[in-house]
């Protein structure tokens, strides 16, 4: 595989598949500056286009997930266009992990507040630490939930707790957090990064294709009517009908073994 | 024939052309124009084909007209090149023409995109004018199609801003007859051909007119015309087949006559 990049601010590693992502300003909780953001978008860019990379796993370092917006950028006194901002540095990543036909899963290891919450909240899956807290921080400053949080919060925890974790800005703690279904799993915190890991190899082995057009096709379903998702399955399904991994399934099946997936 | 720019493939009553210049993109130079109408027309006069579908590659429909070719050129050399000669001719085609849109369809691409009869699109689908970034207009039909296609406000923001229109918003505003995955694309626009080709193709010839027509007539005049050739059917033999398939409740046979 072609050589995986390495950042200044985002740690990388590559193994069995899985690209795992690591936040990587542990002195301000992984907060989200100028440096991060092109980062983060760089090393996605790698991920969708290299082929090895069957399963992306975003962690921070340290003792906090993602604080968010770094708010010592914000008090140059020089005026910054917020919509600028979010149009630059953060809607291209949400859209990024949002659009990447493979599995993400964002293992909080600690604190996730606001950006760096909605960052979390755009993985495909979330795994938590029993220490993880999340916080749509936004209110506290008078601000909006930005970076996908109006889109993907209500969607994980319905209309009415997604206006109580705006309103609030409340701690969500992890053990909430799994029973609003805003995470997926919560693990003791050293169990956090093997029991990621776990879950991350074995998507990577996976009918990777067919977990993509997956998440195109439930991506398509939350904008569409029920017709026109029906109609977009019946897409989705010819070509995942269409696969490698498809054929070796079906073959696997007949000669009674268990499938190779190659993610084709 | 065998074309340079070009790959022609026929599927019983339908062919399908693919520009084929993907390392420019497609870009419409005047070689890949002259041998597009030239096959095109080849294909208008053969009784076998009812439907053409045209379409690039996965990265670009065309990204536009060849910049390198008109780099140096004169208003001289543009007014006696028989440059736009050509869009004429692919205008009074009698067989329906469908694009298949995937990736860039910028510039002359665009305004072949429209040309085209009907516009089948992929998601990674981009329409767009951009011809005022490099100090031009659009110059094939550009401002009159896409304002006959999405309206006066939205064909100026396109034509005067340069920007891009995604697949969404060219389906939102119906510059598009619909939208789906990239890699369904052409079996889409297969189907709608081919589902097309079994239709009487003197019916589809003439109604593909009367649908033309209504872009530069009065609705009165247009009335008049489409009349006359609804009228005209009635001397067909599909017309009696297909009335008496209908009341026989039997599929028709439609021979084109």
């Amino acid at each position: 595989m072609a050589q995986v990049p390495s950042f200044e601010t985002v740690l990388t590693g590559f193994a069995d598949g899985v690209l795992t992502i690591t936040l990587n300003r542990p002195d301000v909780l992984n907060a989200v500056n100028e440096q991060m953001g092109a980062d983060l978008r760089e090393v996605l860019r790698f991920a969708e286009r290299a082929p090895e990379v069957r399963c992306l796993v975003l962690t921070g370092a340290g003792r906090g997930f993602c604080s968010g917006q770094d708010l010592r950028e914000r008090t140059g006194g020089e005026e910054v266009s917020y919509g600028e901002s979010l149009r630059r540095r953060y809607n291209p990543i949400i859209l990024r992990l949002a659009t990447i036909e493979k599995p993400v899963i964002a293992a909080v290891n600690g604190v996730a507040a606001g950006a760096g919450c909605n960052l979390a909240l755009a993985a495909d899956l979330r795994i938590a630490s029993d220490r993880a807290r999340f916080i749509e921080i936004f209110s506290r400053i008078g601000l909006i939930p930005d970076s996908g949080g109006t889109f993907h919060l209500p969607r994980l925890v319905g209309l009415g707790k997604a206006f109580e974790l705006a309103y609030t800005a409340g701690e969500v703690s992890a053990e909430e957090a799994l029973r609003i279904g805003l995470v997926n799993r919560v693990v003791p915190h050293d169990d956090l990064l093997p029991a990621a890991m776990d879950l991350a190899r074995g998507l990577a082995q996976g009918p990777t294709r067919g977990y993509g057009l997956t998440k195109r096709a439930f991506r398509y379903a939350l904008a569409a009517s029920l017709e026109a998702a029906l109609e977009y399955e019946a897409h989705m399904q010819e070509i995942a009908g269409k696969t490698a991994d498809h054929r070796e399934s079906v073959a696997a099946f007949f000669e009674k073994r268990p499938p190779r997936y190659e993610g084709r | 024939m065998a074309y340079a720019n070009l790959l022609v493939e026929r599927e019983g009553a339908i062919a399908i052309i693919i520009l084929n210049r993907p390392k420019v993109l497609n870009a419409l130079n005047q070689d890949t124009m002259n041998e597009l109408v030239g096959a095109l027309e080849a294909l208008d006069r053969d009784d076998e084909i009812r439907c053409v579908i045209l379409t690039g590659s996965d990265r670009a429909f065309a990204a536009g007209a060849d910049v390198n070719e008109m780099a140096q050129a004169t208003p001289v050399d543009m007014l006696s090149g028989y440059r736009f000669q050509q869009w004429e001719r692919i205008r009074k085609l009698s067989k329906p023409l469908i694009a298949a849109v995937r990736g860039y369809a910028l510039g002359g691409g665009c305004e072949l995109a429209m040309l085209c009869d009907m516009i089948i699109a992929g998601e990674s689908a981009r329409f767009g004018q951009p011809e005022i970034n490099i100090g031009i207009m659009p110059g094939a039909g550009g401002t009159q199609r896409l304002t006959r296609a999405v309206g006066k406000a939205r064909a100026m923001e396109i034509v005067l801003t340069g920007r891009h229109v995604s697949a969404a918003e060219a389906d939102t505003m119906g510059l598009v007859n619909r939208v789906v995955p990239d890699e369904v694309v052409l079996d889409e626009a297969r189907k709608l051909a081919h589902e097309i080709a079994g239709k009487p193709p003197v019916a589809v010839r003439l109604a593909k007119d009367a649908i033309l027509k209504a872009f530069d007539t009065t609705l009165e005049g247009g009335l008049d015309y489409e009349r006359k050739l609804f009228y005209l059917l009635f001397s067909t033999e599909d017309k009696r087949e297909g009335i008496e398939a209908f009341l026989a409740k039997r599929p028709p046979q439609f021979m084109g006559r």
